[in-house]
């Protein structure tokens, strides 16, 4: 079942006659992860930033068509372009989070990094703190590390570790999708492979969707694969069909490294 | 010979700066030379009345701190809107006033508070001369602010943005915090530009020589003390001038070092 639909979806940046997104119809398994490739430019961020609209922190974008989010509780699908009230944004974006290429620790604590989104939420028992922010760091592989310091400052840690960290965070508000932007381009081998096995935990959990300029990173860990080029997609599939058999002309040549 | 011009060049701008250096030291130098010859701790103990210093010197303080609770807010806040809400047109536009503001002559600003303050209310008062500062340092403040914020990365908002937090929040708890090292810098820093200037309070807190914390009359203010003790016929009065430089200078320094301190060990 898809979590989210997006639809005959469109989308240009302020200033530009031409959409950067063209007709874009995608869904977002549950419980999968869905991997966006695509050479510099495709539009893929642009895509996933629009999945949770953190673009409409700088006005003047245009959306065009749908993007629909399955609400667990009801059971229906809200088109999400929809929104226009503050306190329905708070909503979509506990519901949909997202990991950023660079690590974006907060400057303060570890724990208050992880219990930010609990208390925006709205969460206030301490003890219910306690137990959400040790489950997230549990989740994500750090509580190991830093279950000793938690009151110390979160710009201390490494970058893999900030990266987790920001996992833990984004986790800790148990949304249904989560959102990552090219989540280990700015880490190491080793941490990209803890990233990687985490974000493959986390599936049991959330539905997700990655971003990578990483070929082997996507077939590695996703699910279902998309190929976008110059704001089109160009195909989308089971990943092993679009890695091993591709329907498009466009797609080999990507995969295969004849351009891109 | 791209050598040999090369070797003029570093010739010039050493011989520059050795000259700029050369009248910072001797500028120094005097001022510990006459400052440390008429120093004596009893000037922290008297009143100008009696020869001493002490009320100059924590009128100066009140001055600049009242002004810092009037600037710093507005000045921060200025700085936040800039940065962080304003677009376009009307953020540049305030950008500029405040670039225009900081470079406004200090006699000038004190000229605009004696007119529409010091006339109207009928006479000198701390008050004034305490709004008069504060223009001077809201500027700083907008600049500095504007600067700090500009220089946290754009992800960290839009992390906070994708928990779910509403702009406010994120720029309270978040942006403000990232910033807060360079921030508190350059308030320091403000403070210490203002705390040493007479112009803005020359016409408008005037001085008193006597001990007060009435801020709706004169105001004793050590700057303004100086200038008038410097213009005294009296050795014993010039002397007093002397030392009462010396002990802003060092103070003046003591701020500003402590700014730079902050700065290099939180960065």
């Amino acid at each position: 079942m898809a979590v989210m639909k997006i639809k005959k979806f469109s989308f240009t940046y302020p200033g530009v006659d031409h959409p950067s997104l063209k007709n874009i119809t995608l869904p977002i398994e549950q419980n999968k992860i869905t991997a966006l490739i695509g050479p510099s430019g495709c539009g893929k961020s642009t895509l996933l930033r629009s999945m949770n609209r953190i673009h409409d922190l700088y006005p003047g974008n245009k959306y065009d068509g749908k993007i629909e989010l399955l609400d667990l509780e009801t059971g229906k699908y809200n088109n999400i372009l929809e929104i226009k009230k503050e306190n329905e944004f708070i909503k979509l974006r506990q519901q949909v989070g997202m990991i950023f290429q660079k690590p974006t620790p907060f400057p303060m604590s570890i724990f208050d990094n992880v219990a930010y989104g609990l208390r925006i939420a709205g969460i206030k028992n301490r003890s219910e703190l306690q137990d959400r922010v040790e489950t997230a760091l549990k989740g994500s592989a750090l509580w190991k590390e830093v279950h000793d310091r938690l009151d110390r400052s979160a710009m201390g840690l490494s970058g893999g570790q900030q990266q987790r960290l920001c996992i833990a965070r984004a986790v800790a508000v148990k949304p249904e999708v989560l959102l990552f932007d090219e989540p280990t381009s700015a880490l190491d081998p080793i941490s990209t492979g803890a990233i990687e096995e985490l974000i493959v935990e986390l599936k049991k959990d959330v539905s997700i969707a990655i971003v990578t300029h990483n070929m082997q990173q996507a077939s590695r860990i996703s699910d279902y694969t998309a190929f976008m080029y110059l704001g089109d997609l160009i195909e989308y599939d089971k990943t092993e069909n679009i890695f091993l058999n591709p329907k498009e002309q466009q797609t080999e040549d990507y995969i295969t490294g004849r351009f891109g | 010979m791209r050598l040999f011009i090369n070797k003029i060049f570093l010739a010039l701008s050493v011989f520059s700066a050795l000259i700029g250096l050369a009248f910072l030291g001797w500028i120094l130098i005097t001022l510990f030379i006459k400052g440390l010859g008429s120093f004596h701790f009893n000037l922290f103990l008297n009143d100008l009345i009696e020869g001493g210093l002490r009320n100059l010197i924590i009128g100066q303080f009140i001055l600049a701190g009242l002004a810092s609770l009037i600037g710093i807010p507005i000045g921060m806040t200025a700085g936040i809107y800039i940065q962080e809400y304003g677009r376009g047109k009307y953020a540049a536009l305030i950008r500029d006033l405040s670039d225009i503001m900081m470079s406004a002559p200090s006699i000038v600003i004190g000229a605009f508070v004696y007119a529409i303050i010091v006339v109207p209310t009928g006479g000198t008062s701390g008050y004034a001369g305490a709004i008069a500062l504060a223009i001077m340092m809201i500027p700083v403040v907008i600049n500095t602010t504007d600067n700090m914020l500009s220089l946290v990365p754009r992800e960290l908002r839009e992390a906070g943005i994708a928990l779910g937090a509403s702009k406010y929040r994120v720029i309270l708890d978040i942006v403000i915090k990232a910033a807060k090292v360079g921030i508190m810098t350059g308030i320091l820093l403000a403070f210490a530009r203002i705390i040493g200037e007479t112009a803005p309070l020359l016409f408008t807190s005037e001085t008193s020589n006597y001990f007060s914390l009435n801020l709706s009359e004169s105001f004793p203010s050590l700057t303004v003390s100086i200038y008038d003790l410097a213009n005294e016929p009296e050795e014993s009065s010039r002397d007093l001038a002397w030392a009462a430089s010396f002990i802003l200078t060092v103070m003046v320094l003591i701020i500003n070092l402590t700014g730079r301190f902050i700065t290099r060990n939180k960065k």
